[in-house]
């Protein structure tokens, strides 16, 4: 379990997220939802400490977030930000490998490349693992960034926007895979998401923001309906029923 | 069965990067033989052998401070066409001379022990870098471009309070900043060159020790904290590296800008270095570096004092001959 208390950030002087107190239960496919400029990102970043903690405290599991050495952390908790750009000339088989490096510090083991060729084929980049990273599409480059973060084998997995550049076909793969991973593999995933069907269709916890606050937390047949999403995004939604899980139409 | 093709593709692969570094290494070693026995006369052979050797290392241990600082650099600002050469250490040591020409006067400048001068340089131009790097401590390592921007003013000050100094003092003693500002690989000293040579290996050693961590460092922040590297520590220690590369290399032979445009040489390096080696590994990338830049160097004064007659200068040699290769690599597509 990710504890959140009395979290506040502030980014030059602008709040971004005000005394966030939330539980983001383990074993579980957790989805952070909200309008633009909710925070949703900026939570995920504090926790996967991409961003140094303002105020209030966070634990995942036992660990304290400021306590605990980073590469303890690294081994229990995989954290994928949006994707900055690389300087070296990395091939995709190269850094998807880096994902085993808190593992092994430098000396990748038998083991080590395994798991990174699985990996690989996991997310459909066999063919293209000897390709440069700007040499491969931004949806495969994104791919390799996730290829990655899942070879880490952390307990916990921090997505911010992992659909992002993906087309249907490897969007449904992904979350597919996420659930997967929570079902089988005993996993916990929590990922930022844009577009709520997504959510609807896969998640077993939504946590709901907007400016900086949480507006809704619980299952999605609990947050995702129509009066509480139309609050949350100021727009006239309305949602259906598809195979027994909500159905937002917004179009 | 991806596992073993992985593996079959590594194999060649290290192969071809060891026989890289050692053709390099042969042909270094072949330039510094011809460097030391080329027309070596009769008479007076111990002497012109000692003082080829002097300035053989002097070129060395210029060419390898100079390469690792610069592909270090380009690891922490997570860019490829930067070199620290930007950061205003040139312009600190005119300063430096010119401000001890002004206060002692040409006899009191000439009188000061070149051991004490040589810390004394190597002291202040750390104590600088410790002051620039000190504002990213403060800020959470991640405003690198800040920092940068801070060195690339503060060069510019230092240069135009030199630029008034040598106004205020009198011309000959102008002259003999002049002098002094210069690079010259004759000026290293038998007895400084030693001392030279240990903090520039003992930094490379300490540059390949951490090599699978630069590895990381060079993936970005956000990557690199994800997998449980200690960013900002790690980029504090990789910039102090630079600045004690570029700092030794600098109070031993004199402002880098001889080389040319000095962010040129760093560039030419730099590039070819990834251009040969083809890998994202500072094991590799960095020796690499240094046997390019020793090549360069010691070929470029080679030709230069043994065949141009010291009729042009070595940054033209440089410059010509190094620009040459990588538009050639360019053009190939080898370098991006």
């Amino acid at each position: 379990m990710i504890q959140l208390s009395g979290i506040s950030h502030r980014i030059g002087g602008a709040p971004i997220l005000n005394d966030i107190t939330a539980e983001l239960p383990r074993g579980k496919l957790t989805a952070l939802i909200g309008p633009n400029g909710a925070g949703k990102s900026t939570l995920l970043r504090l926790i996967g400490r991409l961003e140094p903690l303002q105020q209030g405290s966070i634990h995942i599991d036992e660990m304290d977030l400021t306590r605990t050495p980073s590469v303890d952390l690294a081994r229990r908790l995989a954290v994928l930000g949006q994707q900055t750009q690389i300087a070296s000339r990395l091939r995709l088989s190269d850094l998807v490998a880096f994902g085993r490096w808190p593992h092994h510090q430098g000396r990748a083991t038998a083991r080590d490349r395994k798991i990174t060729a699985e990996a690989l084929e996991t997310f459909g980049l066999g063919d293209l693992s000897h390709r440069f990273l700007d040499e491969v599409s931004g949806g495969q480059a994104q791919r390799a960034y996730l290829a990655m973060t899942f070879a880490q084998d952390t307990d916990w997995l921090l997505l911010d926007e992992p659909l992002n550049n993906l087309d249907m076909s490897h969007a449904r793969g992904l979350m597919s895979r996420l659930s997967g991973l929570v079902g089988s593999a005993g996993k916990s995933v929590v990922v930022v998401v844009h577009e709520v069907n997504y959510a609807a269709a896969w998640a077993d916890h939504i946590v709901a923001l907007k400016d900086g606050r949480i507006a809704a937390t619980g299952t999605p047949d609990e947050v995702l309906n129509a009066g509480t999403l139309s609050a949350l995004y100021d727009t006239e939604i309305e949602v259906a029923r598809h195979q027994g899980r909500p159905l937002v139409l917004h179009h | 069965m991806a596992d073993t093709a992985l593996h079959l593709t590594a194999m060649p692969a290290g192969r071809r990067k060891t026989r890289m570094l050692l053709a390099l290494s042969v042909l270094l070693a072949a330039a510094s033989a011809l460097w030391l026995f080329q027309g070596l006369g009769e008479g007076n052979r111990a002497f012109i052998l000692q003082l080829r050797a002097v300035k053989l290392g002097a070129l060395l241990v210029v060419a390898a401070a100079v390469a690792v600082s610069t592909m270090l650099f380009q690891t922490v600002a997570a860019n490829r066409v930067l070199t620290p050469s930007i950061m205003g250490f040139d312009s600190l040591y005119v300063l430096l001379q010119t401000a001890m020409v002004a206060g002692l006067g040409v006899a009191g400048f000439a009188a000061i022990p070149q051991l004490t001068k040589f810390l004394a340089e190597l002291v202040l131009m750390c104590g600088l870098a410790v002051l620039l790097f000190g504002t990213l401590l403060g800020r959470g390592t991640r405003d690198i471009g800040r920092t940068i921007l801070t060195g690339v003013i503060l060069g510019i000050m230092f240069r135009s309070a030199a630029g008034l100094l040598a106004r205020l003092i009198d011309p000959n003693e102008y002259a003999v900043v002049q002098a002094a500002s210069t690079v010259s690989f004759t000026r290293a000293d038998p007895v400084l060159l030693p001392i030279g040579a240990g903090l520039t290996a003992a930094a490379i050693g300490v540059a390949l020790w951490l090599a699978p961590r630069l590895d990381v460092l060079a993936l970005g922040r956000d990557t690199a904290v994800s997998l449980g590297l200690r960013h900002g520590r790690m980029v504090v220690v990789t910039l102090a590296l630079v600045a004690l590369l570029v700092s030794v290399a600098t109070a031993l032979v004199g402002p880098l800008s001889v080389f040319g445009s000095p962010a040129f040489f760093g560039l030419v390096i730099a590039g070819l270095a990834h251009a040969l080696a083809r890998s994202h590994r500072h094991d590799v990338l960095l020796p690499a570096a240094v046997l390019i830049a020793a090549n360069i160097l010691v070929i470029g004064q080679m030709v230069f004092e043994r065949l141009l007659g010291q009729q042009a200068a070595l940054s033209v040699v440089i410059e010509f001959a190094g620009g040459l290769f990588f538009l050639y690599l360019l053009l190939k597509g080898r370098i991006r």
